[in-house]
């Protein structure tokens, strides 16, 4: 009886033990989340905040909040006003991404469904143009822009950023495409659907989320860019990292106002970032890792 | 649109067997060749250009005074004490970032494996560092955190001390690690993403079966996780190389290159912007190529044993 009552309490005991290391462990990883987040949240509070208020020491937690920063950043009371550089980084964003998507999903077709010979050598030709540094061509690209007086223009810092993003696009797009079977592709044509029906109606549905992370990917790394922008544009194609560094320097009291630049401007990625969440190590690995 | 035309090649009864292969052949091709030749121009071109460049004395202020000098600009680089110091912290920012990142990726990864109240909200807090704009953050961690008057940092330490309380300027006392930090506070969610991944295609059924057998969490971790995730280790090692070897904008923003945290994407820069040493510019990019096909070659052999493992799966 007794040892039969202990064998029973015995698992019972071990898997309180168990519970109550695991409810640690979820704290744990709650104080980690929040030390990773704080300085995001403290940099929301703080543009929130009066220059007076978000400049005190020890910090205040409880000033009264203003739109002062965001309406210093936006340019109301004077200043450079940033919206021609986020209209620039939103044009050579989103016009890169749809070139990237232009070239990509037929090379990535090319690789995955009707495979060319060689193929995996295809790819990682792709992928060995992405480990090129950016500081390999950055001179002879701005000598060029130079002298074809293409510096300062928004279309060259779509070009290049679409260079920069393709072979990511080209690996992630291959990986989707694969994961459409080739059986459902075949018996379409059986039927006799012709390619752009088979397209349309068999690969598009299937392989779509997949299309749409790839370009949220690319948008993102074209939005962060700096050091082609920094380079190669100046008043006219000024993009909003480049923007962004206006504030390098201190400027007496402006740390709200760097706060709300810094966060609007991280905004739109923040906001792609969370859309791709579940695809966002296949496209960072480069289709490596699922 | 050039596909189109494989279905009746397919079907059409080849006369010239050989011919029609041949133009099989391009027609597979076709759609493959517009990204091809896009990467070719766009990125191979410049690359030769600056190797060509690289062998010449060319000061952009000076243009008439140009000539081939060989490899005369190689061993400036290689010894001129500020484009070696850049060499040298290049090295130590990328391994320094990349080792202490990956560790605190792991640590993460594995709480985040285990099941617990709120852990979807925990991973989006953990990953958005990685989703602020490169040179947002950075500025972020230079006026908002480092700031020695009003930074949070020194705000927090006041807290605590009370008046007497240290009030370092980080950023002067040491540079370096002060842009260390900021991008490790930035790829620890890379890496975690990554490791995580890793953990979770363990095979849940074999984990069971050791903890059947009596097997312990260190045993299980020692012997079972951490070889599988050997290979998600490295790539997360290689993958961070290859950004943070590049990296310019945190360099650039926290400390614009000074107190000795210049590094080569940074000198390079720096050397054609602003000093416009066009030979001397190109032969230290050049050096950052060879180090990057140093790393990057081992990089593709652990993408390819992983792609070729996926492949043969499925």
């Amino acid at each position: 009886m007794t040892t039969a009552a202990t064998v029973a309490a015995a698992p019972a005991a071990r898997a309180t033990a168990q519970r109550r290391k695991g409810a640690a462990l979820g704290v744990v990883a709650w104080l980690a989340g929040i030390l990773f987040f704080l300085p995001i949240a403290w940099m929301a509070l703080t543009s929130f905040h009066s220059e007076a208020a978000a400049a005190t020491n020890p910090p205040s937690l409880a000033a009264s909040l203003t739109l002062d920063g965001y309406r210093d950043f936006f340019g109301v009371g004077g200043g450079a006003s940033p919206w021609p550089s986020l209209i620039n980084s939103a044009v050579a964003s989103v016009a890169s991404t749809l070139l990237v998507l232009v070239l990509a999903l037929p090379a990535a077709y090319a690789l995955s469904i009707r495979r060319v010979r060689k193929w995996t050598d295809v790819l990682f030709f792709f992928l060995s143009t992405k480990m090129l540094p950016v500081v390999a061509g950055l001179l002879p690209i701005y000598l060029f822009a130079k002298n074809t007086g293409m510096l300062d223009n928004i279309w060259l810092l779509v070009i290049l950023y679409t260079s920069m993003n393709l072979p990511i696009a080209v690996w992630m797009m291959q990986s989707f495409l694969a994961e459409v079977p080739v059986a459902v592709i075949e018996a379409a044509q059986i039927d006799g659907a012709r390619l752009p029906v088979v397209l349309s109606r068999v690969v598009a549905p299937i392989a779509a989320p997949g299309i749409a992370a790839t370009a949220l990917i690319c948008f993102i790394f074209s939005w962060n860019e700096l050091l082609f922008a920094r380079v190669l544009t100046g008043v006219v194609a000024e993009t909003a990292p480049v923007f962004l560094t206006g504030f390098i320097t201190s400027q007496g009291l402006f740390l709200a106002k760097v706060c709300a630049a810094s966060l609007v401007i991280s905004l739109p990625v923040l906001a792609a970032g969370f859309a791709a969440q579940d695809k966002l190590v296949q496209g960072l690995s480069l289709g490596a890792v699922k | 649109m050039t596909a189109t035309t494989t279905a009746p090649l397919t079907t059409a009864a080849p006369r010239t067997a050989q011919g029609a292969r041949r133009l099989h052949a391009w027609v597979t091709r076709a759609p493959l060749l517009p990204a091809l030749v896009f990467m070719i121009i766009v990125t191979q071109l410049p690359f030769v250009a600056t190797l060509v460049i690289s062998f010449f004395d060319w000061n952009a202020l000076y243009p008439r005074a140009r000539h081939f000098t060989g490899l005369a600009n190689y061993s400036d680089v290689l010894t001129q004490a500020d484009l070696r110091k850049s060499v040298l912290t290049t090295i130590v920012l990328t391994v320094a970032v990349v080792l202490v990142s990956l560790v605190i990726g792991l640590g993460l990864a594995l709480l985040l494996d285990r099941r617990f109240r709120g852990r979807g909200i925990v991973r989006t807090l953990l990953i958005a560092p990685f989703l602020v704009v490169p040179v947002a953050a950075a500025l972020l961690w230079k006026h908002v955190l480092y700031n020695p008057e009003y930074g949070l940092f020194n705000g927090l330490l006041h807290w605590i001390g009370g008046n007497g309380a240290p009030q370092p300027d980080w950023v002067s006392n040491t540079p370096l690690l002060a842009v260390e930090a900021s991008l490790v506070w930035q790829w620890t969610p890379f890496m975690m993403l990554i490791l995580l991944a890793g953990l979770q295609s363990r095979d849940p059924e074999l984990l069971e079966a050791a903890r059947m057998d009596g097997a312990g969490s260190w045993q299980i971790f020692r012997h079972m996780t951490l070889p599988h995730l050997r290979r998600y280790l490295e790539l997360g090692v290689l993958l961070g190389s290859i950004y943070i070897v590049q990296n310019f904008d945190a360099v650039f923003t926290i400390t614009s290159g000074g107190l000795g945290t210049a590094n080569l994407p940074y000198t390079v820069y720096q050397t054609f912007y602003q000093a416009h040493e066009n030979g001397l510019a190109s032969a230290a990019g050049v050096l950052v190529v060879i180090g990057s096909i140093i790393i990057a070659t081992l990089a593709l052999r652990v993408v390819s044993s992983l792609f070729r493992e996926e492949v043969s799966r499925a």
